[in-house]
């Protein structure tokens, strides 16, 4: 059981969500930190799991809470390699001109 | 937290006033910790998680990335999923935080230029995080668990087992299809990590093991008698499976140089 109730972790939850969102708004030509909003969202959802969790002595929560770590961890190599082969070909890292592809 | 369960569900019939009372105490303390505690995690997890998006040095976005995970494995501790706290740190902090780092410090960005649509973009960012908080808020306050959620619990937490081996317990049984899923996304994106970043550069010498193993004696040795005085001409073969340059470099002497 949790020792301080599940809306406070809600709450905070919530709260690092929002400042993933707004992250990503932010900084929008820099995709290293839009890349890292994106961690801090997927933690909020973490948080969310694991109170849950907690709070209803269920396991599942857990479960799922790795499931996301394993695959954000994954998400996360996968954008890297494509920002390192991004720089090599353009020299920069603004997503503002990425136009290769026609978009 | 478990010890405050474990001492509060104590049959009270069995202690004496002064014990009951002691240990209500101690509950008491127990509960007035944690929360402390929690706040105090809260506050430096959302400061931290703050400065990643606002820091203008993308290193130091990372540092406090790093101190962002370590609050939340702090709130996962006192969630009692201390498995996922020590996974959280280890894989986080240790792997992918670091990998940014990496990244950050290997290419030569200049982000003082990426820097310039920060302000531009601040009134869009604001109203859309201002947007966010107002509807969760909403949702917070509307919120209610069904009382049907007690009794929809897939897999209830073991008595008397460590969190590490609950998890391992319902993580090979009951998800163990998906274990191996996720062990397959991770193999994709190692195997997509490594297929992105390599490249062969050109006039880069590397060693051949393949052609190296293949090269035999006759290939590139050949005993010829050379008469004194005469000069020696070196005929090459005309199919050198070994490609080797040395072969090439014997070039035959004209005849009538001696």
């Amino acid at each position: 059981m949790l020792a301080v109730g599940l809306g406070h972790y809600l709450a905070v939850a919530a709260i690092l969500f929002t400042l993933g969102t707004v992250g990503i708004f932010l900084n929008r030509k820099n995709v290293i930190v839009v890349l890292m909003s994106v961690e801090l969202m997927l933690l909020a959802v973490n948080l969310n799991l694991i109170a849950f969790a907690a709070h209803l002595g269920d396991l599942t929560g857990q479960i799922f809470t790795m499931f996301v770590l394993t695959v954000a961890a994954a998400e996360a190599a996968i954008g890297l390699a494509i920002i390192v082969v991004y720089f090599r070909n353009r020299g920069s890292i603004e997503v503002d001109d990425v136009r290769m592809m026609g978009g | 937290m478990v010890i405050a369960g474990r001492r509060r569900s104590r049959p009270a019939s069995r202690l004496t006033h002064h014990t009951a009372d002691l240990a209500a105490h101690r509950t008491l303390a127990a509960v007035v910790i944690v929360t402390l505690a929690f706040y105090a995690f809260a506050a430096v997890l959302i400061a931290a998680a703050a400065m990643v998006v606002l820091a203008r040095n993308p290193v130091h976005a990372v540092l406090f990335l790093i101190l962002t995970f370590f609050n939340a494995a702090a709130l996962f501790l006192l969630a009692g999923a201390e498995f996922l706290a020590m996974i959280l740190v280890i894989v986080y902090v240790g792997a992918v935080a670091v990998l940014f780092l990496f990244v950050v410090m290997m290419l030569d960005v200049n982000f003082a230029a990426l820097r310039e649509g920060f302000v531009r973009y601040l009134p869009i960012g604001a109203v859309v995080g201002i947007v966010l908080a107002v509807e969760l808020l909403f949702l917070a306050s509307v919120w209610s668990l069904s009382p049907e959620a007690p009794r929809l619990v897939a897999e209830p937490v073991p008595p008397g087992v460590d969190n590490t081996t609950a998890l391992g317990r319902v993580l090979y049984t009951e998800y163990f299809y998906l274990f191996q899923a996720s062990g397959v996304i991770l193999l994709v994106a190692m195997i997509g990590a490594i297929v992105l970043t390599l490249r062969d550069r050109p006039g880069v010498k590397r060693q051949d093991v393949a052609a190296q193993s293949a090269r035999r004696v006759q290939d590139t040795l050949a005993l010829v008698k050379v008469t004194p005085g005469s000069g020696m001409i070196v005929v090459p073969k005309p199919a050198a499976d070994c490609g080797d340059e040395r072969e090439q470099a014997v070039e035959p002497m004209p005849p009538g140089r001696h």
